[in-house]
């Protein structure tokens, strides 16, 4: 070519100009540093618990019935006593490993469930309205019939986890669907992935946030479907969990035993919800640029 | 006949061949015609942009021939799945630059050991080495539109399809990225249907302009286009061409005020 001089110089040019805009145009992320993560995540919490636990201290005189109100430090001896008898542990356990492995099921079931609604539209038109009614039924109506139908055991108990885990799981899944922009699908088509592979590459991980919305919420749902069944399916084969312990407390009218039942069901749910699943919800936001900092 | 073949057959003098190409949809008032009876070749190697105002049809077009959608009447025939970029960059937040690009070479069966190399390779094409690990919102959008750039030309197609893909760019952002444009396309001898509303561009780019008219679109004249490049979107013959251009778009859009 008889211009190859202009052709080059336009190219470096091109470029420098382009590495400029590049450089002007990419935002500097940097990390929290410690101080601020101390006053603005960690002392707020820490805060509403001390003023909690003064407001406690101080109604306690005033209602003056430890059948009613017991005082902080007798709650606190039933967290030791039962620690000292090695059961705290066990306890938690118990409930935990229910509420998990029922949480797995759900999610076995509930996953293909909520694909299938999402992508055919003759059972979305069957089922889509029932299964979004169901999340507003509380998990508790389920338990009557599941100890008619299966007995006091624990499969009982798992029957009730799936029922309120498994409507949110798929909804979550469907909504997922749902949001992904048609833009993605396109791109996909025009790259190749139609059928099953568009449903592996695209379709599914672009449905990712709604589906960890749709896990974080089946959590939930096990996990208070799983403390009514305990607290009805109470039988002592089925060893103690916390909805057990609960139990046990009331018939036994011992209220510190009742207070130390409610935190640890309490302490678990959020626990579990920190540990896993806020944790995970916030990896596939940041990944996507979807996690404003405030 | 309304059918989309592929060719195999690599010696025909032609990327793509629209023969009496029609689309309507059906709407409200029954159907619509979109596109009426258009017919061009792309030849190989060649750079045609297709120009229009609003409601030419334009992104219709190159949906049918991108093969997402069927002529209601004529024939389309292209060499291959032909690659696409979109306005928007389309690219998938889940992946990280360079895994876009894989992703692309994955869903053409190259082997795994290949694709790391031919994707850091891409990202060299298109000055964005060392972007392999970024993820997509970290980008700026001339960054984004490069590595949309990338990931279609991992196609391997012979024909790159793109559908007024630095419209929503800012203006230096623009300029950098013809100049990018229109070395790939001398580099890859790929041809390229382009697709704008924006006249000028039009001329910096191509070899060859087509002017579609408004519902219907069809196509209304054609320039061919001499000047050499290198050239510049402020250049003396661009911008006189651009004028003539853009005198006859004016008429067209003129017609259908006039009821």
């Amino acid at each position: 070519m008889a211009s190859t001089d202009t052709t080059q110089s336009v190219r470096s040019d091109a470029g420098s100009v382009e590495a400029g805009l590049d450089a002007l145009e990419s935002g500097v992320v940097g990390r929290t540093p410690l101080r601020q993560t101390l006053t603005g995540k960690i002392l707020p919490p820490v805060v509403a618990i001390a003023v909690i636990l003064a407001v406690w201290t101080l109604l306690y005189p005033v209602v003056d019935n430890p059948t009613k109100l017991p005082s902080p430090a007798a709650v606190g001896d039933a967290f030791k006593t039962a620690w000292l008898r090695g059961d705290l542990l066990g306890y938690i356990w118990t409930s935990v490993s229910r509420g998990l492995l029922g949480f797995a099921f759900a999610v076995l079931i509930g996953t293909p469930l909520g694909l299938l609604v999402a992508r055919v539209k003759f059972v979305r038109a069957a089922i889509g309205p029932i299964l979004s009614g169901l999340q507003s039924l509380p998990s508790v109506a389920w338990v009557p019939p599941a100890v008619i139908w299966l007995g006091l055991n624990n499969s009982m108990m798992y029957a009730v986890i799936l029922l309120g885990a498994v409507p949110s799981i798929a909804n979550g899944l469907v909504a997922g669907v749902d949001q992904v922009p048609p833009l993605f699908l396109r791109a996909g088509r025009t790259l190749g992935a139609t059928g099953v592979r568009g449903i592996r590459y695209v379709t599914l991980p672009a449905a990712l946030p709604g589906y960890v919305a749709g896990l974080k919420q089946g959590w939930a749902f096990s996990w208070r479907s799983l403390m009514a069944a305990e607290i009805i399916a109470n039988y002592p084969d089925l060893g103690v969990g916390l909805g057990q312990l609960l139990e046990n407390a009331r018939t036994a009218a011992d209220m510190a035993m009742v207070f130390e039942a409610i935190l640890l069901i309490l302490f678990v749910g959020i626990a579990i919800d920190l540990l896993i699943f806020s944790p995970l919800e916030r990896r596939v936001l940041r990944n996507r640029g979807l996690l404003v900092k405030s | 006949m309304s059918t989309t073949l592929a060719k195999s057959d690599a010696t025909v003098d032609y990327a793509a061949r629209l023969e009496h190409v029609s689309k309507s949809f059906s709407g409200p008032g029954g159907q619509q015609l979109v596109l009426d009876d258009i017919s061009i070749d792309v030849a190989p190697g060649e750079f045609v942009t297709l120009l229009g105002a609003s409601g030419c049809g334009k992104s219709t077009l190159l949906n049918l021939v991108a093969g997402l959608d069927r002529p209601t009447a004529g024939a389309i025939t292209t060499d291959g799945r032909p690659a696409l970029m979109f306005q928007e960059h389309a690219l998938f937040p889940w992946l990280t630059a360079g895994k876009n690009i894989e992703l692309a070479l994955k869903l053409r069966q190259v082997p795994k050991p290949e694709r790391r190399g031919k994707a850091e390779e891409l990202l060299e094409l298109v000055r964005l080495k060392g972007a392999y690990d970024k993820r997509v919102h970290e980008l700026s959008g001339g960054m984004r539109q490069r590595v949309a750039m990338a990931r279609a030309l991992a196609q391997e197609s012979s024909l790159l399809l793109m559908d007024e893909p630095f419209a929503a760019l800012d203006a230096i952002t623009r300029d950098v990225l013809h100049d990018e444009l229109t070395r790939i396309w001398q580099e890859t001898g790929l041809s390229v249907l382009f697709v704008t509303h924006n006249v000028r561009e039009a001329v910096r780019l191509a070899q060859r302009v087509i002017l579609l008219s408004s519902r219907p679109g069809r196509v209304a004249r054609e320039w061919t286009v001499d000047i050499p490049q290198p050239r510049r979107i402020e250049d003396a013959p661009v911008a006189e061409l651009s004028l003539d251009i853009t005198e006859v778009l004016r008429g067209e859009i003129r017609r259908h005020g006039q009821h």
